[in-house]
């Protein structure tokens, strides 16, 4: 082994990595650390066109931030929208890969197909047409159900479920895939020594299948949590911006409006390090959730 | 395993039924980009037309330049898979064959990078894309998705390069081939399938891009990408849904293709990656 690494000199791994390291250097790590600084300043119109000196607000913007009651509502609808997000595509999709494991070939690729169809609509026009679908004129979802001319997106909540649909629709497919990629990939002598053993069904499941699944589960669950924290486009799409006078903002379309439509690039940036926190906090869960099935790096 | 009879029939019906569910609003959205102006403001919509036209495609087409957004839209994916794949694939090469200090600290990195809200990072990237010039310019797409794009694809190609064995690194050097011939002659090949399943995630999250698109391309609309052409046929008064739905259909379809395309290499990719 060491004839072959000894090749190319202690250099060699860092040459392969140059291209890499500077990228994420650049447009990754930079960044952060602007999206920082800008947080700690006074930064809106005035600084940026150069009118105005920039001057250092140390937490002034976050006081600001923390202070203001919207900021509060939008932080709890984001992480209640997530949740909700998160638990029923981890639902539909867990439950649709057992489903394909249970049938023949012409059903599980019909359904196969279906979902990668889903999985491959860009989140825009994913948008564009549940919109369409729900629309109140012309849209068929209220007529099937006999819901006359309801206007999903008037209401806080039922614009909040429709979002919710689109994103279960296109984001179900990846845990769908994975999980019956992961199902599939339990050895079948494992199953059969464990019915022979006499296990029933559930014990099999419970004792067998689940534990060999738990670090998929782990994966699909963690990018789960961390796609929809994010959602931006579905959101900003279906309900024009974050809905009327503001209902169903999330962080990152409050984030957005903050910055790009009212110039307050630092209060923009403060909530940006506020989403980074969390999302951070997540993943070293995950971390340690990965250490704990013992998985070397 | 053993199922009985009527509860295989039961799931089977219901995968069917599901698959139908999950179809429909593609379906539907196919439908509406043909059905002419009149049907697809009636207040009756019927799941079927008797008189499809191409009439809302047209109307795409002339409007605002769309054959140029698509173009963009293109170029900005097309690079961003073809750069990363290769970047992504020698970084992953470096962090799976060779032992070196902060190997390990480096991939926690790439994971960590992984779960960063690329969102979040919108304003400082608006500064240092306008420090740089690079404002509507399709660079201020392509550079950060490339970025972005890196930490999953290092991520995953790991598992790739990894299961290919050491030996073959060794008969390679016995026969005396250079480094670099071992790493595109062979290395790479035995990849690709690896690579064809990251580039589906960088396609699809660089081709979605509409945040940056909406920050960063603000006055040269020339520059712009397929997510703004849709938003023309958004109306204060009233929606084109006609355009809408044609310029949807537009937007969707490389999409759906690139996914056929690579189908099978994406399911054994995914499973090769988790499993890893």
């Amino acid at each position: 082994m060491s004839s072959v690494h000894a090749r190319g000199g202690r250099w060699a791994p860092w040459l392969y990595l140059a291209p890499a390291l500077v990228l994420l250097g650049g447009l990754l790590v930079y960044p952060i650390y602007q999206l920082g600084l800008i947080s700690f300043l006074e930064y809106t119109q005035a600084q940026v066109s150069g009118g105005a000196p920039t001057t250092f607000r140390g937490f002034g913007n976050y006081q600001e931030l923390f202070s203001d009651g919207q900021f509060w509502q939008v932080l709890l609808a984001t992480v209640l929208f997530a949740a909700a997000c998160v638990v029923s595509t981890l639902l539909v999709g867990c439950a649709l890969a057992v489903l394909l494991t249970r049938v023949r070939a012409v059903p599980r690729l019909a359904l196969m197909l279906a979902a990668l169809g889903a999985w491959a609509t860009p989140a825009i026009t994913g948008s564009t047409v549940w919109m369409f679908l729900f629309d109140a004129d012309f849209g068929p979802v209220n007529k099937v159900l006999g819901l006359g001319d309801f206007s999903w997106t008037y209401g806080r909540y039922s614009a909040f479920a429709l979002v919710l649909l689109e994103v279960v629709w296109c984001s179900f497919p990846f845990v769908m895939v994975t999980v019956y990629a992961g199902i599939r990939a339990i050895p079948g002598e494992v199953l059969e020594a464990a019915s022979l053993d006499g296990a029933s069904q559930w014990r099999t499941w419970r004792s067998v299948t689940a534990p060999m699944l738990r670090p998929i589960l782990v994966v699909v669950t963690i990018q789960s949590v961390i796609w929809d924290f994010k959602v931006f486009t579905q959101i900003y799409v279906m309900t024009g911006g974050g809905g009327i006078a503001g209902q169903n903002l999330v962080l990152n379309v409050y984030a957005y409006q903050k910055a790009f439509a009212g110039s307050q690039y630092s209060l923009g940036s403060a909530i940006g390090v506020v989403m980074l926190v969390i999302l951070l906090v997540v993943t070293l869960v995950y971390l340690r959730l990965m250490r704990r099935e013992g998985r070397e790096l | 395993m053993r199922i009985q009879r009527p509860w295989r029939l039961a799931a089977e019906a219901s995968a069917l039924l599901i698959a139908l569910v999950v179809a429909f609003p593609l379906y539907w959205m196919v439908l509406s980009a043909f059905k002419p102006a009149g049907e697809i403001e009636s207040t009756e919509p019927r799941p079927w037309t008797l008189d499809p036209s191409l009439d809302s495609f047209h109307r795409v087409f002339q409007q605002q330049e769309f054959g140029r957004y698509f173009v963009n839209s293109l170029i900005v994916a097309g690079t961003v898979v073809v750069v990363s794949a290769l970047v992504a694939f020698l970084a992953a090469t470096a962090v799976t064959r060779f032992r070196f200090r902060f190997r390990t600290t480096l991939l926690i990195m790439f994971l960590v990078a992984q779960m960063v809200p690329v969102e979040a990072l919108t304003i400082p990237l608006f500064f240092l894309m306008r420090d740089f010039g690079q404002l509507n310019t399709l660079g201020s797409l392509i550079l950060p998705h490339l970025a972005f794009s890196l930490p999953f694809a290092i991520w995953m190609l790991r598992g790739f390069v990894k299961a290919v064995p050491e030996a073959l690194e060794e008969a390679a050097y016995l026969d005396g081939a250079s480094r670099s011939r071992f790493l595109w002659q062979i290395l790479f090949p035995l990849v690709f399938p690896g690579l064809v399943a990251t580039s589906v995630f960088s396609f699809i999250s660089t081709w979605n891009d509409f945040l940056f698109a909406k920050s960063f391309i603000i006055s040269d609309t020339s520059q712009s990408t397929l997510p703004m052409a849709l938003l023309v046929f958004f109306k204060p008064d009233e929606n084109d849904w006609g355009g809408i739905m044609a310029a949807s259909t537009v937007m969707t379809i490389p999409v759906l293709v690139f996914f056929v395309l690579v189908q099978r290499r994406l399911v054994s990719g995914l499973g090769g990656a988790v499993k890893d």
